[in-house]
């Protein structure tokens, strides 16, 4: 008998691709079709896994692929540690570990028919990504959708290639920022912050969802910018990270207050931030 | 009634252990009175409270959780046996085998931790009743008593003026180890010594609800202060459960291992980007006291503390939680008048 909680599925590297300085996407297919199949009746957007290589351990982040996909998972991640520089490393046609999906998922069936506006910055598009793919893949099922993303830096945006494809599409708007300074000369997006260009493009609130994901600085001073727009506090979401091990509520770590973010979230709406208590985030 | 003569807990030990059983026994280590693997010839000294909790017998302080076969840069993985062998515990103390029935709850909530149940299954807890108890101990403040049953399977019990034992089954697995056991017992009476007396310092449910609003408070600040950020209340603590999850390899082999960790160490929550949700002693000591007193109450219905003491027994800087927990309720009784 081993920990079967603790097994983790085989996973091939399939596909990497560099999105920015660090940052990295990965193509992971199961090497065990009943790995695949167990995964994807469970699997729902927002939902993280923990990704591993032996002898270097295992980080958890979120899955980027959405269900609609069902031949792979896909990560995107920063290199900033032993186990991240680890999972940088491997190669196409080398295998990572896997164990999830883990924690709670963004409520989309509830969204049907109604607008959506995905707000990011930097590394935050990720989590939030899947759930864009997830409303795109099924056309008709959801309203007009709105994507403001932002980094730091021209290079330091992911995704470069789907950027381009969301903003050809007619169904998207898409506007693409860059802090000052961090703009090329033949940029073609805005240049500003987050919450100043979302407040600037101003999609209507009323009725509409909101997913914010990025760094603090950027969700705090977007925050009331969404609530000037209108949205109200149950139909805005975003998706927490802490730190992790076990991802099943037990290893004691991830809590904020008596929140476990890997238990009870990592989706939260603005309503449920309000009642945690910001000194422990 | 079951009878065993107060210096013959060696021979209980022996017809056990000849009987198939790991035993588990208070042993005297120097010093210290230790809980550890009793073998022929080692002393078992019932009297002291032991300096370990019981909880490192069923969640080792180092365990493999996942074991790989490297090569190259390709790896496969292995069997990672779990190590549950029967086990019988001789005099653990009621707040100890209290804790394991909090900690049943933590290591099945929702996921099973299969090493946790399968080594709970095949542990038999004898409980000894406290006849003495130190100024550290406050079971009684946090639902316990010193002749508290809660957890154990049998019980042993100080009669006729510390000379016997008796020794009573409580279920199952208790009437299984008499069996065992029955080489060593007699038949006959003997008078029970009454349990030691351990005074109510506190209001555990005053403490639950001042931590529910009191996430902003001076005292986190005072406690931090004085903390030095060792962990030694954490690892003596027979609740305090939050590990650490690392691998270790070789050129051919890794293993993912769970380690023993705690809320008071700064790395417990440092994000690798550098941000940590808990930057100081204070934000860690306010995790540990909510976590024991407010948010395991509201997700399991318990406290995650069972009064044992040894937190404070051990502290270098002489914090002790019962006394926190006092002034919490002294500060909250103030208020209220």
């Amino acid at each position: 008998m081993t920990i079967a909680i603790y097994q983790s599925a085989m996973m091939n590297i399939v596909l990497a691709r560099d999105e920015a300085p660090d940052v990295r996407t990965l193509r992971l297919q199961f090497a065990d079709e009943a790995d695949r199949v167990r995964f994807f009746q469970k699997y729902r957007v927002g939902m993280f896994g923990l990704y591993g290589v032996p002898g270097a351990g295992e980080s958890a982040f979120c899955v980027a692929s959405p269900p609609t996909r069902t031949g792979y998972v896909e990560c995107t991640f920063r290199r900033t540690g032993r186990v991240t520089a680890a999972i940088r490393d491997r190669e196409v046609g080398q295998a990572v570990t896997f164990r999830g999906p883990y924690g709670n998922s963004f409520p989309i069936e509830s969204w049907k028919g109604r607008a959506i506006v995905f707000i990011a910055g930097g590394i935050g598009l990720p989590p939030i990504r899947s759930v864009i793919w997830n409303v795109l893949d099924r056309p008709g099922d959801f309203g007009p959708v709105t994507i403001v993303y932002g980094a730091r830096t021209v290079a330091d945006l992911v995704y470069k290639d789907e950027l381009a494809d969301w903003g050809a599409r007619p169904d998207v708007k898409l506007v693409t920022a860059v802090d000052p300074g961090g703009e090329t000369p033949d940029w073609k997006g805005q240049v500003g912050f987050v919450p100043f260009v979302l407040d600037h493009a101003a999609p209507p609130g009323a009725g509409a969802v909101a997913l914010v994901c990025g760094p603090p600085i950027m969700i705090k001073f977007t925050l009331p910018v969404l609530l000037k727009l209108g949205f109200a506090p149950k139909d805005v979401y975003t998706t927490l990270e802490n730190r992790m091990k076990c991802g099943v509520g037990q290893c004691g770590r991830c809590n904020v207050g008596s929140t476990y973010v890997c238990r009870d979230g990592p989706v939260f709406t603005l309503d449920q931030l309000r009642h945690m208590p910001a000194a422990d985030m | 009634m079951k009878i065993l003569d107060a210096d013959k807990l060696p021979d209980l030990a022996a017809v056990l252990a000849a009987a198939g059983y790991r035993v588990v026994a208070p042993v005297r280590d120097g010093a210290q009175v230790r809980m550890a693997e009793w073998k022929p010839g080692l002393a078992i000294d019932a009297g002291p409270i032991p300096a370990n909790s019981v909880k490192e017998f069923l969640f080792p302080r180092c365990e493999v959780i996942a074991r790989y076969s490297l090569d190259g840069d390709s790896f496969a993985p292995q069997p990672a046996p779990v190590d549950a062998p029967k086990t019988a515990v001789l005099a653990v103390r009621p707040c100890d085998a209290a804790a394991m029935v909090a900690l049943d709850k933590v290591f099945n909530w929702e996921y099973r931790d299969d090493a946790w149940n399968a080594r709970r299954e095949a542990t038999t807890l004898v409980a000894l009743v406290c006849a003495a108890a130190d100024d550290e101990c406050f079971c009684t403040s946090v639902g316990g008593a010193p002749d508290a049953r809660l957890g154990a399977d049998a019980v042993l019990r100080c009669a006729d003026g510390a000379s016997k034992f008796i020794l009573e089954a409580l279920g199952e697995k208790g009437q299984a180890l008499l069996a065992a056991a029955a080489g060593v017992l007699a038949d006959g009476d003997a008078r029970p010594d009454p349990p030691a007396s351990v005074p109510v310092r506190f209001d555990s449910k005053a403490v639950t609800d001042w931590c529910g609003e009191n996430f902003e408070s001076p005292l986190w600040r005072d406690l931090g202060l004085a903390c030095l950020g060792c962990g030694s209340c954490a690892y003596a603590c027979p609740v305090c459960h939050c590990f650490d999850i690392q691998d270790e390899g070789t050129r051919s082999e890794a293993v993912r291992l769970r380690n023993w960790d705690t809320c008071g160490l700064a790395l417990f929550t440092q994000h690798s980007g550098g941000h940590n949700p808990r930057p100081d002693q204070a934000a860690r000591w306010r995790q540990r006291v909510m976590h024991k007193f407010r948010y395991f109450v509201e997700r399991f219905g318990g406290l995650a503390c069972t009064g044992c003491g040894r937190c404070a027994r051990l502290c270098p800087a002489r914090l002790a939680i019962s006394q926190v927990c006092r002034e919490i309720d002294e500060a909250r009784k103030a208020a209220a008048k």
